[in-house]
């Protein structure tokens, strides 16, 4: 009813009453906002999963020439890689080919920063998780596995991403970078430690 | 004292209407149910020219109430969890009292949903349903679609079979490629660093409460946004701009007992179809049920090949088709939320294809091939010719909705009538 409406002429001050609103209104917004935030971090990583993703060792010494090892930190499977020099030696060649073959794009501690990925030429040490999607490649390490040219590496069967044996990622993959190396460190030469290295735990 | 008029005879006062009396007139003094039957119902006029493709918006509602009765049964007795949710799906097919049947109707609901769904939409594309004044109808409807795309794929995940693992896997990865807080989002989303029991029990409270709720209002809102627009038709004309001397459409029929009777029949057909399905093929040949998902999540070993559920293909090959992967991850999306856009990409005349041209007939024609043959795609290994043909239907597809704009204007459209198309049977 337009006559009951409160105008100025009621002695009203209605930019104060605006004023007033607007401030309860945006006091009320930071409330929820406030508020938002216990609900929203209850989905972050919770204090078990977070110990149990805690650094994992690994004996290598028993990883036969040319053969992979896998396993598990932080519920991806970690493999690992004893290299021939013969499989070295196909990892140059086909930078050319290659997405990111300097590694720049790519995710992996500055000591694994290098053409063959790792902190030796021996071992490869890998997140074997396909940075297009989460498959897991698969080992395709006989040159020519694949088709002639193929130097030998990795596969990834749900949508074709290609990685030679250094997890450098071929062109036409749907993946973008090269597959992730994690931190790691030999707290002496026969053991593998995945999750922690000089600068501590990840 | 009795009043008496001057020729002496007792006065009448003015007699007051009958008040009603019993439960019912006591019920509608208080709600207004007779009220909302006569707008709602019986005094709502549809289009008397509906035919076949107007069964599935009622059809959709039925099997919305099929999926929340058989879910809270199955709710009864699943236990989510990583450790408990394989065996207690295997408990509830091997020794829950006709846990089978339950859990057959749901996971066939699940695929009759979107079949019913995507009928609905092609008749929204083949009469113009989404155009003005149905926008907001058509947007409430696209939210209703996205909404049971997520509580699709979270039931998906419930089983916890190998397929469940990694289609989450992959689907939630899908949040990583968005640039800066991507690999933060996706951690968050997971709530471990991979698909893990946490993943799994919010996905429980998404799929059995957050996610139906929102459907219940979305389908309401979608409802209530029809009731203010009235049904379209098609031959894409509105009835309410031709009203007889009682102000009633012309070309109207009451909903009820009208539609309500003919939907009555739709829904018998849809459960003698619903349960050859559901007795005899329930896995559909591993459309519906996918063989890899028979086995408990292994996240150290990929099914050899992973593909959606059927109704998730064509966006699916979609994906694939890109040779990059945040790219491929914006297309899906794009090809998605496209069909948001119909409304204002679509600059024809006329809204119903009966009195369109070649041009717009041509172009709803090839973008339902590619739309059956991408999610035919989808269903492939990612290589060789399926990815280039893929490639080749994906820009059709785009093409039909960002094109439109162009070629709806130059199609060469026919006179619409007055009035709507009726043959009285």
């Amino acid at each position: 009813m337009a006559d009951s409406a409160i105008t100025a002429d009621d002695g009203v001050d209605l930019s104060r009453r605006k004023f007033l609103t607007q401030a309860t209104i945006a006091t009320g917004a930071v409330g929820v906002v406030f508020a938002a935030v216990p609900f929203i971090e209850s989905w972050s990583p919770s204090e078990r999963a977070r110990a149990q993703g805690a650094a994992v060792e690994m004996d290598i010494s028993k990883i036969d020439a040319g053969q992979m090892a896998i396993t598990v930190w932080r519920r991806s499977p970690i493999y690992v890689v004893r290299r021939t020099p013969e499989m070295v030696a196909r990892i140059s060649g086909h930078d050319g080919d290659l997405k990111d073959p300097t590694s720049k794009d790519s995710d992996q501690p500055a000591y694994a920063k290098n053409t063959l990925r790792s902190r030796s030429a021996e071992f490869l040490v890998l997140v074997g998780v396909c940075t297009h999607l989460g498959c897991l490649p698969k080992q395709r390490f006989d040159a020519g596995e694949l088709y002639p040219s193929w130097p030998g590496g990795f596969f990834c069967p749900c949508h074709g991403s290609r990685f030679d044996l250094a997890g450098r990622v071929f062109d036409g993959s749907p993946a973008s970078i090269n597959l992730r190396v994690p931190p790691y460190s030999y707290p002496n030469p026969r053991t593998l430690l995945v999750g922690a290295d000089e600068k501590g735990a990840a | 004292m009795a009043l008496r008029t001057a020729s002496g005879a007792p006065a009448r006062l003015p007699e007051a209407a009958p008040a009603k009396r019993g439960l019912w007139a006591w019920l509608n003094k208080r709600m207004p149910i007779e009220e909302f039957v006569s707008t709602q119902l019986t005094g709502y006029y549809a289009p008397k020219n509906f035919n076949i493709w107007y069964f599935f918006g009622s059809l959709a509602l039925v099997v919305l109430v099929l999926q929340l009765v058989t879910g809270i049964f199955l709710t009864m007795f699943y236990k989510p969890g990583e450790l408990t949710s394989f065996d207690s799906v295997e408990f509830i097919m091997r020794e829950v009292h006709w846990g089978w049947l339950i859990r057959y109707l749901h996971s066939t609901g699940a695929s009759a949903f979107f079949i019913v769904v995507y009928l609905h939409m092609f008749r929204a594309l083949l009469y113009g349903s989404y155009r003005a004044p149905r926008e907001l109808l058509w947007l409430m409807g696209m939210l209703v679609y996205l909404a049971l795309m997520a509580e699709a794929f979270m039931g998906y995940v419930l089983p916890w079979g190998n397929m469940s693992f990694w289609g989450a896997q992959v689907i939630v990865n899908l949040f990583g490629t968005i640039p800066g807080i991507g690999p933060g989002l996706v951690e968050w989303i997971r709530g471990d660093y991979g698909i893990a029991d946490a993943t799994l029990n919010r996905f429980f409270a998404l799929h059995v409460a957050a996610v139906p709720l929102a459907l219940l209002l979305l389908v309401a809102l979608h409802l209530v946004a029809l009731r203010q627009t009235g049904s379209n038709n098609p031959d894409g004309i509105e009835i309410k701009e031709k009203t007889g001397a009682d102000g009633k459409p012309l070309d109207g029929i009451p909903f009820h007992p009208y539609y309500t009777v003919k939907d009555v029949v739709g829904i018998g057909v849809f459960f003698v179809l619903f349960a050859l399905v559901v007795f005899f093929v329930p896995t559909f040949g591993g459309l519906f049920l996918e063989s890899p998902n028979f086995e408990i999540a292994n996240p150290l070993s990929t099914p050899e090949h992973i593909a959606p559920v059927w109704y998730f293909t064509p966006y699916y090959a979609i994906l694939r088709a890109v040779p990059d992967q945040r790219m491929g991850a914006l297309l899906m999306g794009i090809s998605v939320v496209s069909f948001l856009f119909l409304p204002w990409l679509d600059r024809s005349p006329v809204k119903s294809m009966r009195y369109r041209g070649w041009i717009s007939r041509t172009a709803l024609t090839l973008f339902v091939i590619s739309f059956v043959a991408l999610g035919y795609l989808g269903l492939q290994p990612a290589e060789g010719r399926y990815v280039v043909l893929a490639r080749i239907f994906a820009v059709i597809y785009f093409a039909y909705f960002w094109l439109m704009p162009f070629y709806t204007r130059i199609d060469p459209v026919k006179p619409v009538p007055e009035r709507v198309t009726y043959h009285a049977h």
